[in-house]
């Protein structure tokens, strides 16, 4: 079974020798089909850089890394993942339809087939109703949906999401990471997360890759060994602490 | 105090100069290091100097007819024997502009503030200042002609004042108006009224959009100038001058006369960026860059 | 959203319409005030209040009833066939110069060594006075027998070209990184890019370079018309007119109206089509309002 990511001693410089700085160092990441990845660490410690070296946003300088069996640049021009950002970058002229529809355009997906699935994903988010709404009449959650929508419209492998939910209050975000969780549960997307935060990391993850800056490493791997079925109540089982205590712990142990 | 795009949307209207269809860049000039200037200026001085060399070659070299397309040569031949009248002309063509200028840019200031004042008058004004920003203003040039009399210089000055008005109002508005309500909430913590508000607040904001605003209008005066005395009046300004030497196909002297008109607007908008100097030394474009 | 026109945009255009009314009918009040006032007051400065010099609305109003010349159709017409004449000049040099902004903006996103090499030209060309030497240029055009209206839709063209080059350049390089690099994740061609994403985020920015265009084009368009043996066009009648003064004075306001209407005209069809086209101009006007979220 082919690894959907796979990294061995990447590395990411960026400026010129004398002024160089590497944002990443000696990344070595295994992730199988089905699995749900958190990458945490204070800020600079590289989590985006590496989420952009998988989605070919950024080219590595050293070291091997492979998603879905292929280099970055064949996985992005296949369309193996679907990418979720901080803000939602919806195109503000186009209705939510029509966004959900843009990378289904650009793969010229025919017309009817188009409107199918986007009216399948917009289902699938729950936000079948504002089909024919514009982004700038839905509130932040509800845009965001809309970009994770977008993003799984071409039922892509992986699913890579930097900080989606960074812009979003804590209710909202609670929610927000359910969706997530049951999306996943129903499309079997794998699925690479970057966070600022611990709970949430830990809520969400099969595992969680604690990272640290200067230069950006993986200095733990901790598996989240949380019964599979996740809601409010895994939010007051103890377990769901010690993970978030030994996460801590583990960010902490480089200060 | 960052550069603002008054192009934006949003902005629209505000900040553009529709009147004769030049847009106001609203960055101030750059920090003025010797070197600096050269770098900057050289490749276009350079390009400037090859333009020329190539245009008087080509037309030499194909014989074109002056009528069609004038030598670079024959344009400094006739500026040189026309010297003094071309100037003569000139400087009383800018007197008209600059006449214009100040009445439009007194006029717009006093409006502005006005229009800070009270918000009912605001709201009346502006789209009627939008409104009659798309309207051709030059059309009026006939009317102070006759109402003034064609030979009397407010005929003209009163078109240029026109022209100014707009722009200079505008943006001189946009820039006392759109103030950091942080600042203003500030002044009313410290129980400051309004027009202490206005001095220590909206004046040294507004500053960059009113030299903006006057830079271009100093360009837009003195096209405005020319313009209104085509529609008549004496012959001893610019405007007749290249109209009748137009008629009787003399180019060279045309050119010329448009050479001068160039040299004037650059010396005009030079004694604004100086003014803009000493009004507010404490712009960020005027720092020296890390 | 093309639905038929819903109560609001209807109450909209009333109200726009009255206020419109009221401040034509403020400002014939001004008028005749300033006439029966200083008339009474016997006061000159700055403007003599004489029927020659201003006449009353009322006549020009009558003056555009009356025909323009002996026996020969009414004045508004002859300045309407005028007006429409020079917008038509307008249009043409508009059309020319936003399609060659346009394509100049494109050029430059597309590439680097395009815009280093060209926009100072661009930015170049607009130290020439192309308005002040518009005359000029029409005579020269008719001297080496090019189409005089065609002269001056070029010079429109001219005034046109700029603010929609710069404008569109600045629209196309708006959209924010991520949806940029969104494109790059779906491997879309520069192309697909360039029409799906940075074409749209533009068009708030080409209008309002068009909207200015509008009225420097209805501008360079009557200067244009200025020089000896122009036929037809407004600026060839606001001269006329002006030399007739002492005549009809009626006329030659009649004249003025018409061609700021002209402008007015122009520049309002450029704002109804942005209307049309680009979604953020009809949010901005509440016909798309917000949902309850």
């Amino acid at each position: 079974m082919t690894l959907v990511v796979e990294a061995r001693s990447v590395s990411k410089t960026f400026g010129r020798a004398g002024e160089a700085v590497s944002a990443l160092a000696g990344i070595d990441l295994e992730m199988s089909q089905g699995d749900f990845i958190s990458l945490i660490g204070p800020s600079g410690c590289g989590k985006s850089t590496l989420l952009r070296l998988i989605a070919d946003l950024a080219k590595p300088t050293g070291g091997e890394l492979s998603v879905n069996g292929k280099t970055p640049e064949r996985a992005r021009t296949d369309r193996d993942y679907g990418m979720v950002f901080q803000s939602a970058t919806l195109l503000d002229w186009r209705t939510v339809t029509k966004n959900v529809e843009l990378p289904l355009e650009i793969m010229d997906v025919g017309g009817s087939e188009r409107a199918r699935r986007a009216e399948e994903m917009l289902k699938l988010v729950q936000l079948g109703q504002f089909a024919d709404h514009f982004p700038w009449q839905l509130s932040g959650g509800m845009q965001q949906r809309v970009a994770i929508a977008r993003a799984l419209a071409f039922s892509p492998a992986l699913l890579l999401m930097d900080e989606p939910f960074g812009a979003l209050d804590e209710m909202t975000r609670e929610l927000m990471q359910q969706e997530v969780l049951r999306l996943w549960g129903e499309t079997g997307t794998s699925v690479v997360f970057v966070t600022h935060s611990i709970p949430e990391a830990v809520f969400l993850s099969t595992r969680v890759l604690v990272m640290t800056p200067r230069p950006g490493t993986i200095s733990h791997e901790i598996a989240i060994d949380l019964p599979s079925r996740r809601d409010n109540e895994t939010r007051k089982n103890p377990r769901y602490f010690e993970l978030i205590t030994e996460v801590r712990d583990a960010l902490r142990s480089h200060d | 105090m960052t550069g603002r795009d008054d192009l934006e949307p949003g902005n629209r209207q505000i900040g553009a100069a529709p009147a004769l269809g030049v847009e106001i860049p609203l960055t101030s000039s750059r920090p003025a290091t010797a070197r600096r200037l050269a770098a900057v200026y050289t490749p276009a001085v350079v390009a400037f100097a090859a333009v020329i060399l190539l245009w008087e070659g080509t037309t030499r070299l194909l014989d074109v007819e002056t009528f069609l397309l004038p030598k670079p040569s024959e344009i400094i031949t006739s500026f040189v024997d026309t010297w003094s009248t071309v100037w003569e002309f000139g400087f009383r063509t800018l007197w008209e502009a600059f006449g214009g200028f100040v009445i439009g840019v007194v006029a717009a200031v006093a409006t502005s503030f006005a229009a800070v004042r009270w918000v009912r008058f605001r709201e009346g004004m502006l789209p009627i200042a939008i409104a009659m920003n798309s309207m051709p203003i030059v059309a009026l040039a006939p009317i102070f002609n006759n109402w003034f009399g064609s030979t009397n210089v407010l005929a003209k000055m009163s078109v240029a004042a026109v022209v100014v008005y707009f722009p200079v109002m505008i943006n001189t508005t946009r820039g006392l108006l759109e103030v950091d309500p942080g600042e203003l909430e500030l002044m009313r913590s410290v129980a400051a009224g309004p027009t202490e508000t206005m001095r220590r607040v909206r004046i040294p904001h507004a500053l960059p959009f009113f030299f903006a605003s006057l830079k271009v209008a100093s360009a837009l005066s003195l096209i405005a100038a020319i313009i209104a005395e085509y529609f008549g009046g004496p012959q001893n300004v610019l405007g007749q001058y290249i109209i009748n030497r137009a008629n009787l196909f003399q180019f060279p002297d045309a050119w010329a006369a448009i050479l001068v008109a160039s040299l004037l607007g650059i010396a005009f908008y030079v004694l604004i960026l100086v003014m803009e100097r000493l009004a507010m030394p404490w712009h960020v474009s005027f720092r020296e860059t890390e | 959203m093309t639905s038929p026109a819903s109560p609001s945009q209807i109450g909209r255009a009333v109200r726009a319409g009255f206020s419109i009314l009221a401040v034509i009918g403020g400002f014939i009040l001004l008028w005749e005030t300033y006439k029966l006032a200083w008339g009474a007051l016997d006061w000159s400065w700055p403007v003599r209040p004489d029927n020659r010099t201003m006449p009353h609305s009322w006549d020009v109003v009558v003056a555009l009833f009356q025909p323009a010349q002996r026996r020969g159709p009414i004045l508004l017409l002859v300045e309407l066939r005028a007006a429409l004449f020079t917008l038509w000049e307008a249009f043409v040099g508009f059309l020319m110069g936003g399609a060659v902004g346009f394509g100049l903006g494109v050029l430059f996103v597309r590439s680097q060594t395009a815009e280093r090499a060209f926009m100072p030209y661009v930015v170049g060309s607009q130290t020439v006075p192309i308005l002040a030497i518009a005359p000029m240029v029409v005579v020269w055009g008719g001297r080496v027998d090019l189409p005089q209206w065609f002269i001056v839709s070029i010079i429109a063209a001219y005034l046109t070209f700029f603010p929609v080059a710069i404008n569109t350049l600045r629209g196309l390089r708006s959209p924010q990184r991520t949806a940029l690099e969104l494109m790059t994740s779906y491997a879309a061609s520069p192309r697909e890019a360039l029409w799906k994403l940075r074409v749209p985020s533009a068009l708030p920015y080409i209008f309002t370079a068009l909207k200015v265009s509008a009225a420097a084009s209805v501008i360079g368009a009557i200067v244009g018309e200025l020089p000896a043996g122009f036929r037809g066009g407004l600026g060839r009648d606001l001269l006329q007119f002006s030399q007739q003064f002492t005549a009809a004075p009626e006329k030659m306001f009649a004249a003025v109206i018409v061609a700021g209407l002209a402008g007015i005209t122009f520049v309002g069809a450029v704002t109804l089509v942005e209307h049309r086209v680009v979604v953020a101009a009809r949010r901005q006007s509440g016909e798309i309002g917000r949902a309850a979220a």
